[in-house]
């Protein structure tokens, strides 16, 4: 089948996606974004995190044709083509190591900051809850969240 | 292989009729999973993400309809207070990115015995409104529930709605798990006082075969709470109360708990939310 929708501002088609493939399928398989990673697809570690209509979902667990006609955004699109204070952040802080969950992360992160610019740590770590990272501690990553919180920007 | 994504809740009943063996999906986090890992390979799928129909929430009061298609962010948001217990329950399921899917009506179909709505939706007495190209018909929760991962649901219906009493007084959600996000239960349990009519409503999660009421607990606690005076609860009542959940409970030993831990557990919290829960009482009355 066909599948159209926005990602990251610019509509895009894909023609020959089956029916069961996920919206993460679509992302990479289809339309040539990496940025979303795909690792165990059962809505369990979060690194295939993006927005869908303004909201955080695991792609993986998105059905291709629900996004028919709807906005994703992607780790991709987030820092608006440039790289973000955020992105920024995560690499002065020591928060990227083999990196395969960081473009998870800081989608959580960019949703969170969006909704609750100034995040006290619980927030932070509950708005991080679905994202599953085994090489940091996540110490570094909650470093990097409160720095760009403590700043200011995003 | 084909993908049904209907926009009215009539097309949606009208395809269910047509391809019974089509997999309706919703918030897709149960539904995706099976596709995912290869357990499931339907030729059909439902799409219900777009019926706007199911997807909100009316109450005329008394009663609380919620449309299937709730997700458990916006029950969070908006059913705190009509649904305390099921709030609490829906900000406790999966991550931020589950519960911006996740719906009421998958939750209730996949009929886990540790899914957690549940026993907050049976302490309320809920109800399940199914429909179908032939009509609607209202069954109790917990009828509908009839094993693990077994409901009553017809080859052609599909859930539209759970109906509960809005709350009229304090109600509590409790999980046991290994840690706070994320986790599957090892074993919950949800109170509710109605004192208007001077009721209690309980749930057992994750300690039977399917999610229960613990009958003899709510009478003996209807029964014996001093309603009148709102005066202390004796923690004897509250520690017979919990024995008596406990009771109700028919656990199993998994890999996420014993049997008997699962017992002494919902024995504990169990114990806990009726004491919270009659605090609360007393602190929203004057002079308690
Ligand atoms: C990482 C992760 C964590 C989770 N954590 C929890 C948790 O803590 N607690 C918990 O209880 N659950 C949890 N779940 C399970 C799941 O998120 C819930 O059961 C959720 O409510 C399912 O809703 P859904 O809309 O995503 O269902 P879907 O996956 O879309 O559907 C589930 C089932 O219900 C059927 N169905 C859906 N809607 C209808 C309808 N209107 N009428 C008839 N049938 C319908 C589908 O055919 C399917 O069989 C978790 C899942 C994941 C992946
Ligand atoms: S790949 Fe989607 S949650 Fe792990
Ligand atoms: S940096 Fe390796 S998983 Fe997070």
């Amino acid at each position: 089948m066909r599948v159209t929708a926005t990602v990251n501002g610019r509509v895009h088609s894909a023609e020959g996606v089956r029916p069961t493939e996920s919206l993460l399928d679509l992302l990479r398989e289809h339309l040539h974004l990496p940025g979303a990673k795909n690792a165990c697809e059962q809505g369990e570690c979060g690194s295939c995190t993006v927005y869908l209509d303004g909201e955080t979902v695991c792609a993986c667990l998105v059905a291709a044709g629900q996004a028919e006609g709807r906005e994703v955004v992607t780790v991709e699109g987030i820092g608006g083509g440039r790289s973000s204070s955020l992105q920024e952040a995560f690499l002065t802080c020591g928060a990227v190591q083999c990196g395969f969950c960081t473009p998870g992360l800081l989608v959580s992160a960019h949703a969170l900051l969006a909704r609750c610019p100034q995040p006290d740590d619980r927030q932070i770590r509950e708005a991080l809850s679905g994202n599953l990272c085994r090489c940091t501690g996540y110490e570094k990553i909650i470093e990097a969240v409160r720095m760009v919180a403590e700043g200011g920007s995003r | 292989m084909t993908f049904h994504s209907p926009t009215r809740w009539a097309d949606a009943l009208a395809v269910r009729a047509e391809h019974p063996q089509a997999v309706p999906i919703a918030g897709g986090t149960d539904a995706m999973v099976e596709l995912n890992s290869g357990r499931r390979r339907p030729d059909r799928l439902l799409d219900l993400s777009r019926i706007a129909e199911v997807s909100g929430w009316d109450t005329d009061g008394g009663t609380v309809r919620a449309g299937a298609g709730i997700t458990h962010t916006a029950i969070v948001a908006q059913l705190a207070e009509s649904a305390p217990a099921l709030a609490q329950a829906a900000s406790t399921v999966g991550s931020p990115q589950i519960r911006n899917r996740a719906t009421l009506g998958g939750n209730i179909a996949t009929a886990s015995p540790a899914g957690d709505t549940l026993p907050t939706l049976l302490a309320c007495g809920a109800a399940v409104e199914l429909h179908s190209v032939g009509g609607a018909r209202t069954v109790a929760l917990a009828d509908f529930v009839t094993g693990p991962k077994r409901t009553q649901l017809a080859p052609d219906e599909l859930i539209a709605a759970v109906l509960f009493p809005a709350a009229t007084g304090p109600q509590h959600f409790s999980k046991v798990g290994v840690r706070a996000a994320m986790i599957i239960a090892v074993c919950s349990f949800a109170v509710a006082l109605f004192p208007d009519r001077r009721s209690v409503g309980t749930g057992i999660g994750a300690a039977a075969p399917t999610p229960r009421a613990a009958v003899e607990a709510q009478d003996f606690a209807a029964e014996v709470l001093p309603w009148d005076s709102l005066g202390h609860l004796d923690p004897a009542v509250a520690g017979y109360f919990g024995d008596l959940v406990a009771k109700a409970a028919d656990p199993i030993d998994d890999v996420r708990g014993t049997a008997q831990y699962r017992r002494h557990a919902l024995a504990v919290i169990a114990r806990r939310a009726l004491i919270w829960a009659w605090d609360d009482l007393r602190g929203a009355v004057p002079c308690g």
